[in-house]
């Protein structure tokens, strides 16, 4: 039997309508950019973040990133509980990229034949083309390849917006982070350089599987299966799992993330979906760009900043004692009960002069 | 072989059937027609231009879809009526497809209903009746639509230049539609019967068909297709205006791929296969 490819590929077709003679306004032409240094980066997963300069060398570069979207079940807590999750390059979230301001961010993104779902991807960075989404789409079987000229500072959501079904392709898991950095690195608020030791990057998830009539999660055989039933969840906005990087305890014990006392660390903070208010227990965030935009003087010493659900921030943070942190959305429940904590482990010497034990517990004297 | 020999071939195999069938007599007769006949309209064979369906490219650029002439060279059998949610609830009842998402019951069309559903009805109605019942084409869809065909909303070509022209052409072609939405499924025959005696096209329930999405890049020429990348995780969807589906999409509001107006409904309507020499010959037996 004739496929429907091969009738395509074997019909001779009429030429459709002549093109239009198109007279436009002068519009603005992509600058050659053939000239411009190229650099290829590999992507690694969250929480870390490949390597990059934090003040640009040189002048404009075109950055180029590969991804391939994974579609795949995805454990999301310790009593095995399984998404049918859609993953940029495989982790939830997606990778972060990192440019610098005037740089163009070339992403080929690849959607590999054995995937059941056409993608596409919206950067929150970009401008135009509904974030590149409406240039992006790929089906299973294709790859496209998008530039944008990176002309904000900041730190952006990127997402999956494939028409009529972006929540759930976001509630799935496909969204990630972009950051672009000044050229000269990032300014506190007395405009004077600041730098950072360590970066990490914490996405948040929310997740929302259906249950049986016990109580127990259901586990879907396919993407299409477990449609019908998270969209009923999924209306109900409440989800069954908040989580930093796609699973509850993902960033906690072995995995739990490092500093040094004395090392200056920037957590940034990104939900596609759900606003969330990170909160470092035990610590603050020194300089905080709350909406993730360095061109606006960043917040001090916060105890808590606020994400917009489809934004990113970022944190800066000196620590100035050694132990256990713990790094939760402060809702508590959902930190406690649904997944949102990380924990630093920071290793040093202890500052008496910023907190001692002045009496240990013991018995309430009773004279 | 001749067509003769063919024949008499069958006929051979025909009475080996008999024979062999002759054990299970009572059986056959104990077989009652589980459901009604649904009314069918013949198509007879025709040409027409069929705009295809799917997303074009020509030099990177999205194109208007090529109007291939299409050739019907046999006439084919076509429901007159979408399926209705009481045929299809027999169905549900017999473990043969999932529930509709919309299961009123009664006359009236059935909605909520996914590719896979529609694929699974197919087969159960094919089992009970002993036919082979089956989605249309795109192709045969479109040609017994006939003059109530749409296709896809058209924003003609790209301008390589500035793709937002199309962006923006496409959105005022929908709006100019100026169609609200219409999400009660109506008796049967509400919308009336086309030219070729179809009823209820282009109403507010949109069909399911088998033709697959396809990607295809068109030759500079505009003569030929230099490739195609074709996801039958998608399928066409006709209606008031042609769009696109994930096979376990119900409701074409939320689940669309389609920009714009989404189907107010997802039904469908099927068509019986021509049976083979070798099921005519039985027929003519009496035997099937």
């Amino acid at each position: 039997m004739l496929t429907r490819r091969e009738a395509l590929m074997g019909t001779a077709m009429a030429a459709a309508a002549a093109a239009t003679v198109s007279v436009l306004p002068a519009m603005a032409a992509a600058k050659d950019v053939t000239g411009l240094p190229r650099v290829k980066v590999n992507l690694i997963a969250p929480p870390f973040v490949h390597a990059h300069d934090q003040v640009a060398k040189g002048g404009p570069t075109v950055v180029e990133f590969t991804m391939k979207i994974e579609e795949k079940p995805v454990v999301i807590d310790g009593e095995g509980t399984t998404l049918r999750g859609m993953t940029f390059d495989g982790s939830i979230p997606g990778p972060m990229m990192v440019v610098h301001e005037g740089d163009y961010l070339e992403l080929t993104l690849v959607n590999p034949e054995t995937n059941e779902m056409p993608h596409n991807i919206d950067f929150h960075a970009a401008t135009g083309a509904l974030g590149g989404g409406a240039l992006t789409n790929v089906n299973p079987g294709e790859q496209v390849t998008l530039r944008f000229k990176a002309t904000r500072t900041g730190t952006f959501v990127y997402h999956c917006a494939p028409e009529g079904m972006i929540p759930w392709h976001v509630i799935s898991g496909m969204s990630g982070t972009v950051m672009v950095l000044p050229r000269d690195g990032l300014k506190n608020d007395e405009g004077e350089p600041v730098r950072y030791d360590r970066i990490y990057y914490v996405g948040e998830n929310e997740f929302y599987i259906p249950r049986h009539e016990t109580g127990a999660f259901k586990k879907y055989e396919s993407l299409g299966e477990s449609y019908d039933e998270t969209m009923t969840v999924m209306r109900g906005l409440i989800p069954t799992h908040v989580v930093f990087n796609g699973a509850v305890g993902s960033l906690t014990g072995e995995n739990a993330l490092k500093a040094k006392v004395g090392e200056t660390v920037l957590m940034v903070h990104s939900q596609a979906n759900r606003d969330t208010r990170p909160h470092l227990i035990g610590g603050h965030g020194d300089y905080v760009w709350e909406q993730g935009k360095f061109a606006n003087p960043p917040a001090k010493d916060l105890e808590t900043w606020f994400i917009r659900g489809g934004s990113a921030g970022a944190a800066l943070y000196t620590f100035l004692q050694p132990g256990i942190y713990a790094y939760v959305n402060h809702n508590l429940i959902e930190a406690v009960e649904l997944g949102a904590t990380a924990h630093f482990t920071v290793e040093g010497e202890w500052d008496d002069d910023l907190m001692k034990q002045v009496a240990a517990p013991g018995p309430i004297p009773t004279n | 072989m001749s067509f003769r020999q063919l024949a008499v071939m069958s006929c051979v195999a025909a009475a080996v059937i008999t024979v062999a069938s002759a054990g299970g007599a009572d059986r056959a007769e104990d077989r009652q027609p589980p459901i009604a006949m649904v009314e069918t309209v013949m198509i007879t064979p025709g040409s027409f231009r069929h705009p295809q369906p799917g997303e074009f490219l020509r030099d990177g650029h999205p194109a208007a879809a090529p109007q291939a002439l299409a050739k019907i060279p046999h006439p084919f059998e076509i429901m007159k009526y979408q399926v209705s949610s009481t045929a299809y609830g027999r169905c549900v009842e017999a473990l043969g497809c999932g529930p509709a998402d919309a299961a009123k019951g009664g006359d009236r069309p059935v909605t909520g209903v996914s590719h896979i559903d529609a694929e699974a009805y197919a087969a159960w109605y094919s089992d009970v009746t002993g036919d082979t019942w089956r989605l249309p084409t795109d192709l045969e869809w479109a040609f017994a639509a006939s003059e109530r065909f749409r296709g896809d909303i058209e924003a003609g070509e790209a301008d390589p230049s500035n793709p937002a022209q199309r962006w923006l052409a496409l959105y005022r072609a929908e709006s100019e539609l100026d169609r609200r939405p219409d999400p009660e499924a109506r008796a049967p025959g509400s919308f009336g019967t086309n030219s070729k005696g179809v009823a209820d096209i282009a109403g507010n329930v949109w069909e399911w068909t088998s033709t697959c999405y396809a990607n295809a890049t068109l030759s500079t020429d505009g003569e030929g297709v230099d490739s195609v990348v074709e996801n039958c995780g998608v399928h066409v969807v006709e209606g008031f205006h042609r769009t696109y589906m994930s096979n376990f999409i119900r409701d074409g509001k939320s689940g669309g791929c389609a920009v714009g107006t989404p189907p107010d409904n997802l039904g469908f309507r099927l068509v019986r296969q021509e049976p083979g020499l070798g099921r005519v010959v039985l027929r003519f037996l009496g035997i099937s």
